[in-house]
């Protein structure tokens, strides 16, 4: 059971935006409503029921000095022990970079000594008030620089990724962190390319219900081998969809009421697979072929091995 | 810029003559009050943050809409006293149908209403048939108590200014809004609907159709800006507009991603993003658009995509029927709604397309 439950640390300074990503994606808030959101006291837990069995523990530590020196001194052994990930929110407008990786390297230096095996994931947040052209380049400086600090206190791969409230950026790098963590993601991956097979789809992806990140999805594999079949698709499509969804939901809870179904164009298929997964499915031909009735038979069907 | 106003305005009144069932909306206020804002945001699908970064608009721009009507926006500089002789502002106020006026509620707005009275009375004198509608603009930054407050004294210091100029009889329309919610949207679709002439043919068709396919409310958006051009005589509850307004861009948003893109090169050339995202919605409008999802307590959204831009959203409540029977029904009276629609707009007249451009290639 202890194994269930995912203890994930959210730390960055103060400011950051580590409040603003949480309630985004686990608590429904628009990126707007964000701006009400307060300084955060100490720690704020969040228990979340992620894809049934799996417990989410998200500390949202709050980044003022104050209390960041508490977690490395008093609470250290209570923030730092049987942690599974690290998420560290780097501010891209600080200004002041080397206390922000100090900061980080302290971190990293008590998750060393209590939770050896935690994975470690950065974030460059607010990228969106960085210049377009400027981006990637910041990005790679950045990341050289922490991949560095990291692999100095043993934790040699570091993940990171850019991101901000305003794009779908932040629906990608919050759906690798948790993918990580879900342990039977190769069934689900086997399971999806037999679907997809038996229902003619050019893509299936499969989304968390309530959070809409990306579990898995069919095209992972294809990319390497054909890529110019796939190369006309929006290779951002993932987080979009996310985003769209979500909103979608969101508006849906003002007739009181949760999403079921969505098909469009009779082409694209969007459904619920089981309480707490929906699956987004593109046909190949523009259903010409097939009637919807059939289809959503088949992703009834479907429901049985995605429980 | 004396030249460019009076320049637009020829073009306006030549315009209005070639043909009479072009609505033309003139966009006035102070300066800084939001006016710019409003016209990106509704017309050009610009998010709500980025209109900050603005510059001051310096000359009369006009901006044309092609729906089931022929839909004109007109936005003057706010900086510009319009009643120097040397502007012809009175062939521009009479070429317009409505004269929508942006007060920003966030600010002091006693010289507003000082300025829109002046401009009341001129355009009222032109013109008696133009329709003034005030807009009580940026509401967002106000609380609700605030927001009612500000609302009744506008309301009440205008009505005391129109006694002041003998024309009491006067209709001005108020709406509270605010770029950041559906507010402005649902402002302009009523503003739209007042110049529409076909208006009640549209409701009684509406009517008809959800009378018989246990619809509860539907809409005919234009897909571009998301007004509603019409909606049945059932009573507009915002929270349904905002869900019927956000279907229309999910469905577009959706479909875009896996659609397989036809003229790449024709688009790349255009150097305005606008402009090319309007390539884009119209490409999305070559074939048929459908898209109907059900949620969990059994109420169906519905979307259709009509003639001309235009789309239909409708809301059904199934109540223990299938989903099935209640859409077969709803698709077999909506293909008699759309040939109704085909021919309402096949009697109406046509405008002659090529002077929306040549209009638009001179201000540029």
């Amino acid at each position: 059971m202890s194994n269930n439950r995912k203890k994930l640390l959210l730390m960055g300074r103060s400011g950051s935006g580590k409040s603003s990503m949480r309630s985004i994606i686990f608590s429904n808030y628009s990126a707007f409503d964000t701006r009400r959101l307060g300084a955060t006291i100490d720690v704020e837990h969040s228990h979340l029921r992620f894809l049934g069995n799996m417990t989410l523990n998200l500390w949202d530590c709050g980044g003022q000095d104050v209390f960041m020196e508490n977690y490395f001194t008093k609470q250290k052994d209570h923030i730092f022990q049987m942690v599974q990930v690290l998420i560290h929110v780097f501010d891209v407008e600080s200004q002041e970079v080397i206390k922000d990786i100090d900061i980080f390297t302290r971190a990293l230096k008590l998750l060393k000594k209590y939770s050896p095996d935690a994975k470690i994931f950065v974030l460059l947040h607010k990228m969106d008030l960085v210049q377009l052209d400027k981006r990637s380049q910041l990005f790679q400086i950045m990341m050289e620089k922490l991949q560095l600090t990291s692999k100095e206190f043993g934790f040699p791969n570091l993940v990171g990724f850019p991101t901000s409230i305003w794009d779908e950026s932040l629906y990608k790098a919050w759906s690798q962190i948790v993918c990580s963590l879900i342990p039977n993601i190769s069934t689900h991956q086997t399971n999806l390319k037999n679907f997809k097979k038996i229902i003619n789809a050019y893509e299936i992806i499969l989304f968390e219900r309530t959070t809409f990140l990306v579990i898995s999805s069919t095209n992972e594999k294809d990319l390497s081998t054909s890529s110019n079949s796939n190369s006309k698709l929006d290779p951002k499509r993932f987080e979009k969809i996310s985003n769209i969804m979500k909103n979608y939901k969101q508006s849906c809870n003002k007739l009181k009421s949760g999403f079921k179904t969505l098909i469009l164009n009779n082409n694209i298929y969007i459904s619920e697979l089981s309480s707490n997964m929906v699956c987004f499915i593109v046909l190949n031909d523009k259903g010409a072929t097939q009637s919807p009735q059939m289809i959503l038979e088949n992703i009834n069907k479907a429901k049985t091995f995605f429980k | 810029m004396e030249g460019h106003v009076s320049h637009i305005v020829n073009n306006v009144k030549t315009n209005a003559l070639e043909s009479d069932s072009k609505a033309m909306i003139l966009l006035m206020g102070l300066r800084r009050g939001g006016k710019s804002s409003i016209c990106k945001v509704v017309f050009h699908n610009m998010q709500p943050l980025d209109t900050l970064y603005l510059e001051s608009t310096s000359n009369p721009t006009v901006e044309h809409y092609s729906t089931l009507i022929d839909l004109a926006v007109m936005e003057l500089p706010g900086q510009l006293n319009y009643f120097e002789p040397s502007y012809d502002s009175e062939h521009l106020f009479k070429s317009v149908g409505a004269l929508v006026y942006v007060i920003d509620a966030q600010d002091e707005y006693m010289s507003a209403i000082a300025n829109l009275a002046v401009i009341m009375e001129y355009a009222y004198k032109v013109n008696p048939s133009i329709n003034i509608e005030v807009l009580i603009h940026k509401v967002d930054g106000l609380s609700e108590e605030f927001k009612i407050d500000a609302q009744r004294d506008i309301m009440q210091r205008t009505g005391e200014e129109l006694l002041e100029l003998g024309m009491d009889g006067v209709q001005v329309s108020f709406y509270l809004t605010s770029i950041f919610d559906h507010s402005i949207y649902e402002a302009f679709s009523r503003i739209v609907q007042k110049l529409i002439p076909e208006l009640s043919f549209l409701e009684n068709m509406l009517d008809n159709l959800t009378e018989h396919s246990k619809i509860e409310k539907a809409f005919l958006f234009d897909i571009n800006s998301k007004i509603y051009v019409s909606t049945d005589s059932n009573p507009v509850d915002i929270q349904t507009y905002e869900l019927c307004a956000e279907f229309v861009d999910l469905t577009i948003d959706l479909y875009d991603l896996y659609k397989i893109p036809k003229n790449l090169n024709a688009t790349s050339d255009m150097s305005i993003t606008d402009s090319k995202l309007k390539e884009q919605r119209s490409a999305v409008e070559s074939s048929e658009l459908k898209n109907i999802s059900q949620l969990e307590n059994g109420v169906i959204i519905y979307f259709r995509e009509m003639i001309r831009g235009l789309a239909l959203v409708a809301l059904i409540r199934s109540n223990g029927t299938d989903m099935e029977s209640c859409i077969t029904v709803a698709d077999y009276n909506v293909d008699i709604y759309k040939q109704g629609l085909k021919e309402i707009w096949a009697k109406s007249k046509v405008p002659p397309i090529a002077s929306h451009i040549s209009v638009k290639q001179n201000i540029e």
